[in-house]
């Protein structure tokens, strides 16, 4: 089976894409042997009523994908009383985790409202996935460009602070190699490969932080899905990695296991 | 509050349902695959024949029977003469390791034009290569190229370059589709490559429609979903070329565009070899080369 880390519900604001109606996108997925796949929400990048798209969420992977969709809601703590949010998703929607977009909701790692979320987040037991970017600055619409994440401050954050959970989304190229290994030292920190580039590339990320800290996640319905299935054939890994990457390294974070 | 056991009680049942392998779901290319755009840049290894063992390594694992190479180590924006020399010949070292997989463009610089067409004959008239490479140096619609174009059009050799429409701003002298149409009108009997279609392909494939001897490689930008699907829509089949941009890129992300793009198994299959052999095979024939 595959656990799928990333993949959306809803619609990608600038162009439609195969698979962005819930039910095709659950469709798409079987077929595809994905067996569990973490799903965000594209409104959360962009909507102020974030309550709202966490709750549609929620419907949506209960209604279309009961037994292979996992909410993870959007929180924006820029916004008044994103603790409500935090705690709907915890509570009502019973999420195993969260989405963050930082760029997008105009905050930095080193602002104190990301390190309160961060606490918050995981003293409640939630997984928190942090969206380094969404696309190749390079391609961005030109009324809407937005400077990736950086995640410098990010491993001062997380030592010491007890129950974090955390994936790194679309972090390639922004996480050079002392980074990389400061973050995975730092503590439960996961990669995850959709923006994962370069010849090579998934065998040197396992080299660096581990095949345990390694997840598989396609982005999709907004990447090709095949491009992130690819790359772990590519990789030439053994059978035992293969899994970690497609199943077991996810089932540890999502406490399936 | 949500604990461990409140959460494991409201996730599905895994145990319950049949577990398709991830490996299942693997399906190769039902057809050769040609890649029209290989780098030795960014590829483990001290020598062009290390590196482009690595490259075909990768490769084999994907599927790819045939590799365009062009450009050595390090790249270079504006290279001078004694540059491009290296660089061709760190190439051509590359190919003789892998003759039967390896085919190989010339890298070329309109702004030393002289020394250019010269370079074109010694690697491409007098020596195995079969294409030319234009990268960053100049736009490509600057009357330098027409040289170039038609030095290499009188050997049916292939013409690939380098475009880019940045949002961040392109480098001074690098080219955009439009440039390519450009150039494409100005010689409409020969085709040209227009390499990643801009990156941003919604622009990219929408510049170059009306100009019927651009094709386009699909290499060298995210595998966002639906550019495939818009560029047979657009173009028609016949006009697509798969391309990776190793080693910057995999051959994974790339070459899962076309594998999971919603397009028919003809579409499919002409875009990862048909179209580059039937613009390769006159050259490739003439210099004796395997197809």
């Amino acid at each position: 089976m595959i656990i799928d880390t990333n993949v959306s519900l809803s619609r990608w604001p600038f162009r439609r894409v195969p698979g962005d109606e819930p039910a095709d996108l659950v469709m798409r997925l079987r077929g595809r042997g994905v067996g569990l796949a973490c799903a965000g929400s594209f409104d959360g990048i962009l909507h102020k009523d974030l309550a709202g798209v966490n709750t549609r969420l929620a419907r949506e992977c209960r209604t279309y994908g009961k037994e292979l969709l996992l909410p993870f809601g959007s929180v924006n703590p820029k916004l008044p009383d994103w603790r409500e949010d935090l705690r709907r998703c915890r509570e009502e929607h019973r999420m195993p985790g969260i989405r963050l977009y930082p760029n997008y909701h105009g905050y930095d790692l080193k602002d104190p409202a990301f390190g309160e979320l961060l606490t918050l987040a995981s003293a409640g037991g939630l997984i928190v996935q942090l969206a380094m970017r969404m696309e190749d600055e390079r391609t961005q619409h030109p009324l809407l460009r937005v400077p990736p994440v950086d995640a410098g401050p990010l491993p001062d954050l997380i030592r010491g602070q007890p129950g974090v959970r955390i994936v790194l989304l679309h972090w390639k190229g922004l996480v050079g190699p002392a980074l990389l290994e400061r973050l995975a030292t730092a503590g439960e920190v996961y990669f995850e490969i959709s923006m994962l580039e370069g010849l090579g590339a998934l065998a040197r990320l396992i080299q660096q932080v581990s095949a345990e800290r390694v997840l598989f996640g396609s982005n999709f319905p907004l990447f090709y899905f095949e491009s992130a299935l690819f790359k772990v054939r590519e990789a030439g890994l053994t059978q035992l990695q293969q899994n970690a990457i497609f199943e077991g390294n996810a089932q540890r974070l999502l406490h399936l296991r | 509050m949500l604990n461990r056991r409140t959460f494991l009680g409201g996730l599905p049942l895994l145990a319950a349902r049949p577990e398709p392998k991830a490996t299942d779901v693997w399906s190769p290319p039902r057809c050769e695959v040609w890649d029209v755009h290989c780098h030795i840049f960014e590829v483990a290894g001290e020598t062009p024949e290390a590196r482009v063992t690595e490259l075909v390594k990768f490769g084999d694992r994907m599927g790819i029977e045939r590799f365009v190479l062009f450009m050595g180590f390090p790249f270079y924006t504006d290279p001078t003469p004694e540059q491009l020399r290296q660089q061709n010949d760190q190439v051509l070292r590359a190919m003789r390791a892998f003759p039967q997989r390896v085919s190989s463009f010339v890298y070329l610089n309109p702004n030393y034009l002289s020394f250019s067409l010269q370079e074109f004959d010694r690697c491409v008239r007098d020596g195995p290569m079969v294409g030319v490479k234009l990268w960053v140096a100049k736009h490509c619609n600057a009357p330098e190229l027409d040289p170039i174009v038609e030095r290499a059009a009188s050997l049916k050799a292939a013409i690939l370059q380098h475009t880019w429409l940045k949002s961040t701003g392109n480098l001074p002298g690098e080219s955009t589709p439009f440039d390519v149409a450009e150039l494409a009108l100005r010689h409409p009997n020969v085709p040209l490559i227009c390499s990643h279609v801009g990156g941003d392909w919604e622009r990219g494939i929408r510049s170059i429609r009306g100009t019927k001897n651009v094709y386009i490689d699909v290499a060298g930008f995210d595998p966002t979903a639906g550019a495939v699907e818009m560029a047979v829509r657009e173009l028609g089949p016949e006009r697509i070329l798969f391309g990776s941009d190793v080693g910057i890129r995999t051959f994974a992300s790339q070459l899962g565009k076309v594998m999971g793009a919603e397009v028919s198994d003809s579409a499919r299959k002409l875009i990862l070899c048909g179209n580059l052999k039937r613009m390769l095979t006159p050259i490739l024939k003439a210099k004796g080369r395997r197809l």
